[in-house]
């Protein structure tokens, strides 16, 4: 059964139709051609997919693409403005924070994500005082970047990267 | 996936006629658990009625001091809730335990409680589940059964071919959470509003393994209210599992303590967020020492069944449990000035 939906990416209005069926995941690969979030499990396992929805990091597999008609989504190929990278990106890069890099898109908006939710004063499981300002150590970065797997295991660079693109902001 | 039509009505009421209307009909919120089980087929829904955006998303202070959370405010909202941390941290603790960011950025509070167990014989439509298909069996037992229940079993070891047995958990953290805090929940049905205390939300197996809740078809969550708590009171949510982060819980504590009187639920032991009623009881006006929580566990784990199977079964949760409550509550006691 088909709808006809809205999508905003990376700024632009894409109309579809899309069968019911359809995650915002397939929807954003194989309708509109932008592939920078990636399927890994298509189960909400692994991070790879993850995009920014409607300004918080969420996971498109698990999302139905029908159910987010008019959502603003920016994936790790919008973000980087004018041929700038994103301060993350750069990150990622000056910290050699990848390996194979099937994980890296998701890995980069989870990040934006992550140092969002630190900019709003957000705790997290490893926080002692709920009431605190949470400050950006390596176990704050890890628990709240632990939704995103890395085969490679580059986490020992992600981190870092993690915590210089957050000192920037 | 199997075809579905799609619908987002206009209010909450016509969300309810319509799932109401077509028995193979399901609620969509945040989708964290729903999506999932559609492309695993142990969801097969007809209509899929969207509601997101239906229930309100405030988190809104109540007359009486307690705290009402819109069915729609997902749990990364009510997790970073100031009111939450300084009132209810064991809610926010439990919410911070769970999945992970961007899971909590999509699930929501009406949705939480109400997402399904992990057994992976459940997830497994090759498998026989009597939850996932009524009379087929139980695949868990005998199985892998370190996720499963060790309370609210039948006393003796349960038989795989029965149409009752089922041994699988509640996932939820939260839900621990709002069990110990005496939540309540609003719902409204075909047969109008409703409020349900939070601890009857959830059933026992029975003699129907397929229904995790009391919730009729058509009925849907509007909003869970958290009552007020006594001047002083404290609580705290413990988690044990495999890895530090993104796991289910093998057990989980959710304690709330005041002057004289303390509240323990328990995660990851039963078909539903267990009250550990006998040992809220013995402990009851006395003082939690280690040797009378323990004593009150022992009391309370009594009708305990552990399940054999791989890697020896699940009788490690007996005295992980028993530990787990008296740590939660000499953490909660030792921070008393």
């Amino acid at each position: 059964m088909d709808a006809d939906i809205t999508l905003r990416v990376d700024g632009e209005a894409r109309r579809l139709t899309v069968d019911t069926r359809t995650s915002l995941l397939d929807a954003l690969r194989e309708r509109l051609g932008n592939t920078s979030p990636k399927k890994g499990c298509d189960h909400g396992q692994c991070g790879a997919c993850t995009i920014l929805l409607d300004g918080q990091r969420a996971l498109s597999c698990l999302a139905l693409a029908v159910a987010h008609d008019g959502a603003e989504i920016t994936t790790a190929d919008g973000l980087a403005r004018d041929g700038e990278l994103h301060p993350v990106q750069r990150a990622f890069l000056e910290r050699d924070a990848f390996q194979c890099g099937y994980c890296t898109p998701g890995q980069v908006c989870s990040a934006v994500g992550v140092i969002e939710e630190f900019a709003q004063g957000w705790p997290s499981h490893v926080t002692e005082d709920l009431t605190a300002d949470p400050e950006m150590t390596h176990d704050e970065v890890a628990e709240r970047m632990s939704g995103n797997l890395c085969r490679c295991a580059a986490y020992v660079n992600i981190t870092p990267a993690v915590q210089d693109a957050a000192a920037q902001r | 996936m199997k075809p579905f039509a799609f619908a987002r009505p206009g209010d909450v009421a016509e969300a309810v006629r319509e799932v109401a209307a077509e028995p193979n009909a399901v609620f969509l919120a945040g989708g964290t658990n729903l999506v999932d089980h559609l492309r695993l087929g142990v969801a097969r829904p007809e209509l899929v009625v969207d509601v997101r955006t239906l229930t309100s998303r405030e988190i809104t202070d109540l007359d009486d001091g307690g705290l009402r959370l819109g069915a729609a405010s997902t749990n990364s909202e009510v997790a970073a809730d100031r009111r939450v941390w300084e009132r209810y941290p064991v809610l926010a603790q439990a919410l911070l335990a769970g999945a992970t960011g961007q899971l909590r950025n999509m699930a929501t509070t009406g949705g939480n409680p109400l997402q399904r167990t992990r057994c992976p014989y459940f997830q497994d439509v090759t498998t026989p589940c009597n939850k996932r298909e009524p009379g087929t069996g139980c695949s868990a037992v005998g199985g892998y059964v370190r996720y499963h229940a060790i309370l609210g079993t039948p006393g003796a070891l349960p038989d795989p071919t029965a149409p009752e047995t089922c041994i699988a958990t509640h996932p939820s953290d939260m839900a621990v959470a709002l069990a110990a805090l005496d939540a309540r929940v609003h719902t409204i049905g075909p047969a109008g509003v409703r409020t349900i205390p939070f601890v009857d939300l959830h059933r026992l197996p029975g003699d129907d393994p397929s229904r995790d809740t009391v919730l009729e078809h058509g009925e849907l969550i509007t909003a869970i209210d958290l009552p007020p708590l006594p001047e002083g009171t404290r609580s705290a949510y413990r988690k044990v599992r495999d890895r530090a982060s993104y796991a289910f819980a093998l057990v989980s504590v959710a304690a709330v303590v005041d002057d004289g009187d303390v509240r323990i639920a328990l995660g990851g032991v039963a078909h539903k967020p267990w009250r550990a009623s006998r040992a809220e009881e013995i402990l009851r006006g006395g003082p939690l020492t280690e040797h009378a929580v323990r004593a009150a566990m022992d009391a309370e784990l009594a009708a305990a069944q552990p399940q054999p199977g791989v890697e020896s079964g699940n009788g490690f949760k007996i005295p992980l449990v028993a530990r787990t409550v008296a740590a939660t509550l000499r953490g909660l006691t030792e921070e008393q000035p």
